[in-house]
């Protein structure tokens, strides 16, 4: 990420501290993770140290450390998801992809993260695979959507 | 737009609104909420604005893309107005037809309308349909009405009159007096009474004091908080002003979770035309009193929705909750007075204020007063969002309005209050729904989750699932709530491998015990409540894992194994091909084996068995029986 974008989202929140949490969010949304200079100039600029923006950084589910794949899977393992079977789906997408919950393969193809509800419980159990949502999702039927994927 | 400068301006505008608007309109509302945008909502309200200019109906009918409807199982959901038309599952290549016939030829769409089930009765009107004919929405019913863009929409239905009688007919006294005695109680969770923590405020020493909205909405399962800050943004923030004026607050945070970016987008776009107007920022309607809000996005910790880590996550640190000897109330946001309501709570306040406290204690029990929304998800026929009136019995809700458990299983509970609730059997099915009421159960309020489930659901595994989600959301400040609900786990999970041993329940016990009294805050205090209830209501469930090695809803993977039936087996292929674990052998007319060694137990085979045939068999606590092991029968 260049300086010059970075510097353009602190400044959005005029250099103040307390706005850590939001600068931190926007960074994680334009390159999808929070790499280590991106961290070391917002705790310069904010004049926050960075210990304490790892450990924001890592309290939080929304932040990355390490970069992510092309495609982001969400499996919704929210109370309605699971009791339809969520489980038994997450672990037909971690056979099919070879990784499991919060990590990337190494071609940076999937990343695969669980969510704990995406709110759409009368589609469930849910995937969503960059934001577009799957719905009644079974064993069976996950390869056919991960196959549309490059 | 103008600013409105007094309370009188507003009404001229209103009635200026009104005046504009011909109730004899053609006007086709769309539901938007993010559970429709996930069943393509988006898509359809693209095809009906090009199907309208290409059927030259461009500027005659209007298209309102309203928030959630709540009727979620069959979104998304068109009302065609003047008359009250309502289709449900709209696809995009229904939408020609739709023009073409309903709205040009006032023709109905019979496969569109809501069919009774058993009757086989169309419904064409939306109040008709039971989920709604059964409810009482108060809250929730504008969201029909609204475009949450359009502070016009919002005025039309009498928005922001509140907010003009407080200012200038009411003292900060006795908005506060109105609230306490409507009994207004904290829709987030606790249930504390709204007015007492007001009070508290408004009575704490120091000139800088904050209110806050809680939209960290976290408990997996409910979604009301979200459709309503998406659906009717303008209801939440007049809510907030009010009780910024009640307390003598000028600074009102909105805390949402960046998880629901519609909501973020629609509460920011509302604040903005608020300010335009005047209903928000310096010197609102003329009357001196100045009110600013800003919306903080939260990062993903369901631990940030307690109210004193909500406080530190707003200053910008780390979301973790710290001991509340003093309230918040009088020591919260950077050590200065916070009063902090959950989303729903507010969005009551321009209703009690419009209406009456006496009006607001018709709803309810004793000490439950007004309505409640609901998120009925789960094994339930109609998913959605569901308000009715306190003092609801369970049985009404998840039978009259939610259509009762899908495709003729039985009800084995309902779960009530999200990770620190329980789980409620049968036999307590005609119980009033309040927050007394559920907390005698063992069980609580919560935000107003209700998750339903069948004879399929293991009631070990469910108290599995929260200590698993508990233990993952745990900050870990506290022993009791960081080692005690880990080790919890750590036993139902051996519990459910089917690993369990004779003294297990006990120990669950008392660690429960543990963090119950001595955790720091609310998460860890009410952590052990998915297992003591499933416990109090289910032993026999945990008995039987532990000493048969069963699991009698047939759903812990360690403690089945499937079987093909060879009687039954007409060799159709279908598990066969479908195995992602190659563990079925055979072939065409030679009857398919599961291999037990290879098996994973995933269940595909189980669900891709033509329901004709039904020869996959799942048992537990007992071995697979003999005979069906050996291979090369053939099937002519």
């Amino acid at each position: 990420m260049d300086r010059g974008k970075l510097d353009e989202i602190i400044d959005k929140y005029d250099g103040d501290a307390s706005s850590l949490i939001q600068v931190l969010l926007e960074i994680q949304r334009e390159i999808h993770w929070l790499p280590k200079e991106a961290l070391e100039r917002v705790s310069q600029r904010l004049d926050v140290p960075l210990s304490r923006i790892q450990h924001i950084a890592t309290f939080y589910k929304a932040f990355s450390l390490v970069p992510k794949g092309r495609h982001e899977i969400h499996i919704c393992m929210g109370t309605a998801c699971h009791v339809r079977g969520a489980q038994r789906v997450l672990e037909s997408v971690e056979g099919l992809t070879g990784i499991r919950a919060g990590e990337t393969d190494a071609d940076l193809k999937f990343s695969l993260e669980t969510v704990n509800c995406l709110g759409c419980c009368a589609l469930g159990p849910v995937m969503e695979i960059d934001g577009k949502t799957y719905g009644a999702m079974a064993p069976s039927k996950t390869s056919e959507v991960l196959n549309q994927y490059e | 737009m103008p600013r409105i400068n007094s309370p009188a301006e507003l009404e001229e505008l209103r009635k200026e609104i009104l005046s504009r608007r011909d109730p004899h309109r053609r006007c086709i509302s769309l539901c938007s909420g993010s559970a429709c945008h996930a069943a393509r909502s988006r898509e359809v309200a693209v095809a009906i604005q090009e199907e309208l200019k290409k059927q030259g109906l461009e500027g005659d009918v209007e298209l309102r893309r309203t928030g959630c409807h709540g009727f979620c199982e069959r979104g998304p959901i068109i009302v065609i107005h003047p008359e009250g038309i309502c289709y449900l599952k709209v696809q995009p290549e229904d939408v020609p037809e739709i023009i073409s016939e309903t709205v040009k030829q006032n023709k109905l769409l019979e496969r569109l309308l809501y069919e009774e089930p058993g009757t086989g009765l169309k419904i064409v009107h939306e109040s008709d349909i039971p989920f709604y004919k059964n409810q009482q929405r108060v809250v929730l019913g504008s969201n029909g009405s609204i475009d949450p863009k359009s502070l016009e929409d919002y005025l039309a239905l009498g928005g922001y009159s509140a907010l003009a009688k407080v200012l200038f007919q009411m003292s900060p006294d006795e908005v506060v007096e109105e609230v306490k005695r409507s009994n207004l109680r904290g829709r987030g969770g606790g249930g504390f009474p709204t007015g007492r923590k007001w009070e508290e405020s408004r009575k704490a020493p120091g000139d800088t004091k904050y209110v806050i909205v809680n939209a960290d909405e976290g408990d997996p399962g409910a979604y009301m908080d979200r459709s309503l800050l998406e659906g009717n943004p303008h209801s939440v923030l007049e809510g907030l002003v009010i009780g910024g004026y009640a307390v003598g607050a000028h600074q009102g945070f909105i805390y949402v979770r960046q998880e629901y970016p519609l909501a973020v987008e629609n509460v920011g776009h509302a604040i903005e035309t608020a300010v335009e107007k005047g209903l928000l920022g310096k010197n609102i309607l003329g009357s001196g009193f100045d009110f600013e809000v800003k919306v903080h996005r939260g990062a993903g910790a369901f631990v940030s929705g307690e109210s004193s880590a909500l406080m530190t996550a707003l200053e910008g640190k780390v979301g973790e909750p710290r001991p509340k000897y003093i309230h918040t109330a009088i020591k919260g946001v950077w050590d200065r007075p916070s009063v902090l309501n959950n989303v729903e709570t507010w969005a009551n306040v321009p209703l009690i204020i419009n209406k009456g406290a006496d009006w607001f204690c018709e709803f309810g029990t004793d000490t439950s007063k007004g309505t409640k929304i609901f998120s009925l998800v789960g094994k339930i026929t109609n998913t959605g969002l569901v308000e009715v009136p306190m003092g609801t019995t369970l049985r009404q809700i998840i039978y009259n309005i939610g259509g009762g458990i899908p495709g003729g299983k039985g009800f084995k509970a309902v779960q009530t209050g999200g990770p620190s609730g329980g789980c409620l059997p049968e036999s307590l099915l005609d119980m009033q729904v309040g927050f007394d009421e559920l907390s005698q159960a063992g069980s609580m309020m919560g935000s107003g989750g209700m998750i339903v489930m069948d004879e399929d659901t293991c009631m070990v595994d469910v108290a599995r699932y929260f200590l698993e989600f508990l233990t993952d959301e745990s900050c870990g400040k506290c022993v009791p709530c960081r080692e005690g609900v880990r080790q919890m786990l750590k036993v139902l999970t051996r519990i459910t491998c089917g690993e369990g041993k004779e003294g297990d329940i006990q120990l669950l016990e008392e660690l429960a015990e543990v963090a119950k009294e001595a955790s720091l805050c609310a998460l860890g205090r009410t952590a052990p409540n998915p297992f003591l209830s499933t416990l109090q209501y289910f032993r026999e469930e945990y008995e039987a894992h532990v000493r048969e090695k069963r699991c009698p809803a047939l759903s812990c993977k360690n403690l089945i194994s499937y079987y093909i039936d060879p009687e039954k087996c007409k060799a159709c292929m279908n598990c066969l091909r479908k195995c992602p674990a190659g563990a079925v052998t055979g072939g065409k007319k030679v009857v398919h084996v599961i291999d037990q060694e290879k098996c994973t137990k995933c269940g595909t085979c189980f669900e891709v068995c033509p329901s004709r045939f039904s020869a996959v068999k799942k048992i537990s606590g007992q071995p697979v029986p003999v005979g069906v092991q050996q291979g090369g029968r053939t099937r002519g």
